[in-house]
């Protein structure tokens, strides 16, 4: 077990937010070339944004390495507003590369292609996500999620012309104003029960057993409704389907990644940190509370609730956008099973299992959706049943939606085999059978309703033999995240795997 | 990095075939013939696998090992070999695909290199199940054999094509995942998934059950792998699959991927859970022996000779499950033999059914009748598979069937009764298979449009040819597959004895 300090290192400081700061000019940038530039060079900002973003991504994963020299170590910076940690590096990478992947998707899509804001708006977002990644800090973590979410609102609601967007832009808005409230609530109550802000010394006063346990309980349960919300794990799902759907696809494709991958970071970070195991305290600093019982169980329980409805809601559903609503619900549900194992065993296989999962994950949820995006595209349709005959239209490209489809489903070789086999395998470790076996029970559900879509595509005549058009930007969506798939399921899964592992060591920390 | 060994190589020559494919091949016709030579090749290679089988050496050779996923607590390794079980499973898979790509050549015309690219997957794929050492690389394999099969039956199947693979798919994916979690409790006990390894810790006792988890655990994988051969009563899938599946689909189906279920019992549920398997033996052998007379009987009702062929695996496989667990070497020796048998013969049966089919689109048999007069070549080759599968004495049906039922009725975890019901399954197996010949290729050419039915045609005759070769020389010759298969088959037997005689002391 590590331990972890306060650092005022101005260097430290620049790289633990270099990717946020270099987001800024990206968007900057970006604003300012989309006044200079004229009508049609304007179409080439989606490029700079989402190559920009694909570009950062490469540099933190660079750093990532770096750390691991102990060039920089693991420290809180910034007055401890944001860890710069294993963790933080390996889901900036993924929340970062989903944002540039959302762009790159952007520039087929019709009223959005050549607007730099929108781009703009979708790297602030990213921004947002990426600080939700490494926050430390009650504020931070308020504003990062803040600042990921209200970009959000208005990236769902962008086609104001469209009725259907509005309504999930504002929808999303005013549920997601709710749950902010809510958690809002839970810090400040959090905040006044011990006059501290930094979630790891809210973590030791707390397990000191000093302070009452119902206003603690309240607040958690206040922060968790929140953070249910943002991953859309049940009861607090019933807006996915219909933002989903309404959204501009390339933000339902960040909402299901990049928004769902920081939140889940910060879930595990913050839950760890402010509600730790009494294992990892005690023998520090003498800690006689525990209550990571409590929200393991909650996470248990939505796991269950969200595999099993997102499963069966997702079978009746005809529409592409809507079934992958639902199974990012599912998703949510394993993603909550990996959750619930962390607390019982302390060597991290959980949050390992988690991070892998999520990356994976990203990869998977974002190649579907630029497919979606070129078959919508091509037949002006998002039904699932428009899609028939793909297969003959464009063997590639039905190929690739299987590779994505078949990774969701976790059928090997694709990455999302590896990824549930090894949340699996934590929650056996667990001892959570029972959670395990309601996770098998889904998995045969959802293989279900992704092979529908297989068969639409390969084993149903099309209406036309005009093969889809794959414009540049999608070339490189594709070939980025089907490589990933393909690798991170077979040749890579070690130095991925090894990289979560150290991401779920840095969980486990004690602050001195 | 030590050599590559034999077994590696035989195992990735379907994939580098495939991969040469996609990059050279530009039209039907080279996908056609790349499929074939590259199965052809891969054959080939793997008969070097029995010459340099060294029949002194019970437990695996040519084995291959390399770290895949390394995490902390536990390993996953690409460990790959062979040893007497597996060793003709692989030859029967490198020796089917070959005929399988041969006789779709005429019949598949639509979206031909999808099919041959799945083909290879799918030999890829079934052989990666066979060689795999490791449980976590097992279930890679076992999985990825659903997507090409799936696909063979869902794209190029008959009318009910895409209920057939979507059954399929699920019926199977259902069955694996309790493996799955199997595969998972056990691995996390172990720290491995190398099943080697695994039996060595059993052996020191530094890795040991209680009864009811072992039986546990031997459900779990039982289930996975009765739902594969099928047994009765898990094996509603199978005729939905085979009936509607196209041809190739059908043999390599009846002969490879069902035996990836019996393998399954002998390279895992024996030796891994010894104890549970001695309890559990007589309810499996009667659940073979229910197979038997059902599958047979139900044979004998059919009018669609695709079916009928389909019941007759589940009585066949019944047959294997039968002399597997009768827990002595004939039986098991006879199991694994009757493995490849119904490979061959089921596998040609197909074929014989995929000829008429083609010719006249329908499987009934009420269609047919007289067509020896007809196509006597095509007659006379069916009449010697016919044969074959109900197990005349000098064809190979009869050695695998005769060993099972004297190592059952020798048996001491099951009763002798088994063996009397069983027995009468060989004489059902008679009546079904006498029937469709009789109704279908004797009797009088009374209809119009099977008169001018053409004979065999080249590419059909070089399919089966290989078929009737096997079913002679595995009549006469019994005894030099045995010989390779002893030395395991005894381990295997004195491991699952000894750990019964020491939990009785």
């Amino acid at each position: 077990m590590s331990e972890l300090t306060f650092s005022t290192d101005t260097l430290a400081s620049v790289i633990a937010i270099l990717p946020e700061i270099l987001m800024v000019i990206l968007a900057v940038a970006v604003l300012t070339l989309d006044m200079v530039w004229g009508k049609h060079q304007r179409a080439a900002v989606g490029y700079l944004a989402g190559g920009g973003l694909l570009a950062i991504a490469a540099i933190v994963w660079l750093f990532g390495g770096l750390q691991q020299a102990e060039a920089l170590p693991d420290q809180l910076l910034l007055g401890g507003m944001v860890r710069h940690d294993a963790l933080a590096h390996i889901f900036r990478v993924m929340v970062i590369a989903a944002g540039g992947f959302a762009s790159l998707m952007a520039m087929d899509v019709p009223k959005v292609r050549a607007r730099g804001d929108f781009h703009a708006l979708l790297i602030v977002s990213v921004i947002g996500g990426s600080l939700v990644s490494a926050a430390a800090d009650l504020i931070m973590v308020f504003l990062a999620l803040e600042t990921l979410s209200i970009t959000l609102y208005v990236l769902a609601g962008y086609l104001r012309d469209d009725d259907k967007s509005t309504e999930a832009g504002l929808k999303y808005f005013l549920f997601g104003a709710f749950a902010s409230a809510f958690s809002l609530y839970g810090l400040s109550l959090l905040y006044g029960l011990t006059g501290q802000t930094n979630i790891y010394k809210l973590g030791q006063i707390l397990s000191s057993g000093t302070l009452n346990d119902p206003p603690i309980v309240l607040a958690m349960l206040l922060v968790a409704l929140g953070f249910a919300f943002k991953i859309s794990a049940v009861p607090f799902h019933f807006w996915t389907p219909d933002v989903y759907e309404g959204a501009p696809t390339p933000v339902t494709s960040l909402l299901s990644t990049a928004s769902k991958a920081a939140s889940v970071a910060l879930f595990l970070r913050f839950m760890l940190a402010v509600f730790p195991p009494r294992e990892l305290l005690g023998a520090v600093t003498g800690a006689t509370r525990d209550y990571s019982v409590l929200w393991v169980e909650l996470a248990a329980v939505m796991a269950a609730l969200s595999m099993t409805l997102g499963n069966i809601l997702a079978l009746v559903q005809t529409n592409i956008k809507r079934l992958l609503a639902y199974s990012t619900i599912a998703h949510a549900g394993y993603i909550l099973m990996g959750i619930a194992a962390i607390s019982t065993n302390k060597s991290g296989d959980g949050a390992a299992a988690v991070t892998f999962y999520l990356f994976m994950y990203v990869l998977s949820n974002a190649l579907a959706f630029a497919v979606v995006i070129l078959f919508a595209n091509a037949t002006g349709s998002e039904e699932i049943r428009d899609m028939a005959g793909m297969s003959r239209r464009s063997p590639w490209l039905a190929l690739a939606m299987t590779l994505a489809l078949l990774s969701l489903a976790g059928i090997p070789p694709a990455a999302g085999f590896v990824g549930k086999f090894l949340i699996f395998r934590a929650t056996v470790d667990a001892s959570l059978e029972w959670l395990a076996i309601i996770g098998v029970l889904n998995v045969i559900v959802a293989l279900y309703y992704y092979l529908v879509v297989v068969k639409v595509m390969y084993m149903e005549m099309p209406s036309s033999e005009e093969p889809v058009t794959v414009s540049v930007p999608y070339r490189w969506v594709l070939a980025l995240t089907s490589a990933g798939v393909l690798l991170f399921g077979t040749v890579l899964v070690t130095p991925l795997l090894n990289w979560a592992m150290d991401a779920a060591h840095a969980l486990y920390v004690v602050l001195l | 990095m030590e050599d590559i060994s034999l077994v590696t190589v035989v195992f990735m020559l379907p994939l580098v075939g495939f991969v040469l494919m996609l990059i050279f091949a530009r039209n039907d016709d080279a996908y056609r013939w790349g499929a074939l030579v590259t199965s052809l090749v891969t054959f080939g290679v793997s008969l070097l696998l029995v010459r340099h089988f060294d029949t002194s050496i019970a437990g695996l050779q040519m084995v291959q090992k390399a770290d895949w996923i390394t995490a902390d607590g536990f390993t996953i390794r690409y460990y790959v070999g062979i040893d007497g079980i597996s060793v003709w499973l692989v030859l029967l898979t490198t020796f089917i695909m070959p005929l399988a790509i041969l006789i779709s050549f005429r019949a598949i015309q639509e979206r031909v290199p999808l099919y041959y690219m799945f083909m290879l997957i799918m030999e890829w794929a079934m052989l990666g199940v066979f060689v795999a050492q490791d449980l976590f690389l097992f279930y890679v394999f076992w999985e990825i054999t659903l997507v090409p099969m799936y696909f063979l039956i869902g794209i190029w199947g008959a009318e009910q094509r895409i209920y057939a693979a979507v059954k399929f798919f699920l019926y199977t994916m259902a069955g694996s995942l309790l493996m799955l979690l199997a595969i998972l409790w056990l691995g996390n006990q172990a720290g491995t998934f190398s099943v080697p390894d695994i039996l060595a810790m059993l052996k020191s006792g530094e890795l040991s059950f209680s009864t009811g988890t072992e039986r546990l655990l031997f459900l779990a994988f039982a289930i996975a792998f009765a739902i594969k051969v099928p047994m009765w009563p898990l094996h509603s899938w199978l005729p939905d699959a085979h009936v509607q599946a196209p041809t190739a689909g059908s043999v390599i189906l009846a002969g490879v991927l069902l035996k990836m279920g019996t393998y399954g019992f002998v390279r895992f549920n024996l030796p891994l859970f010894p104890e549970a398997t001695k309890t559990f033996a007589p309810y499996f052998a009667a659940l073979a022996v229910i197979g038997i007379i059902y599958g047979a009987w139900v044979s004998y009702g059919q009018k669609d000779m695709k079916k009928l062929v389909a019941y007759s695996s589940i009585s066949h496989l019944g047959f294997v499950m039968l002399g597997i667990f009768s827990l002595n070497p004939a039986g098991i020796q006879g199991g694994i033999l009757q493995m490849v048998n119904h490979g061959i013969s089921t596998g040609g049966l197909f074929m014989i059914v995929g000829v008429l089919y083609e010719r006249r689109h329908t499987k009934l048999m009420k269609a047919f009748g007289g067509i020896w007069k007809a196509m006597p070549l095509y007659s006379g080759v069916a009449l010697v598979i016919v044969l074959s599968s109900m197990g005349l004495p000098g064809l190979n049906g009869f050695v695998g069937e005769f060993t099972i039922l004297l190592g059952s009725a020798g048996s001491h975890a099951i009763s002798w009764w088994f063996t009397a019901f069983a027995a009468v399954g060989v004489i059902l197996a008679a009546v079904y298979m006498l029937y469709m010949f009789n109704t279908v290729f004797m009797g009088a050419l009374d209809k119009e449009e099977n008169k001018n039915l053409p004979d065999l045609r080249w590419h059909e005759i070089y399919a089966l040819i290989p078929v009737l070769v096997m079913v002679f020389v595995i009549g006469v010759q019994a005894s030099y597959f045995f010989n390779l298969m002893d030395g395991s088959v005894a381990q295997l037997v004195e491991h699952v004895n000894g750990v019964m005689s020491a939990a009785m002391r």
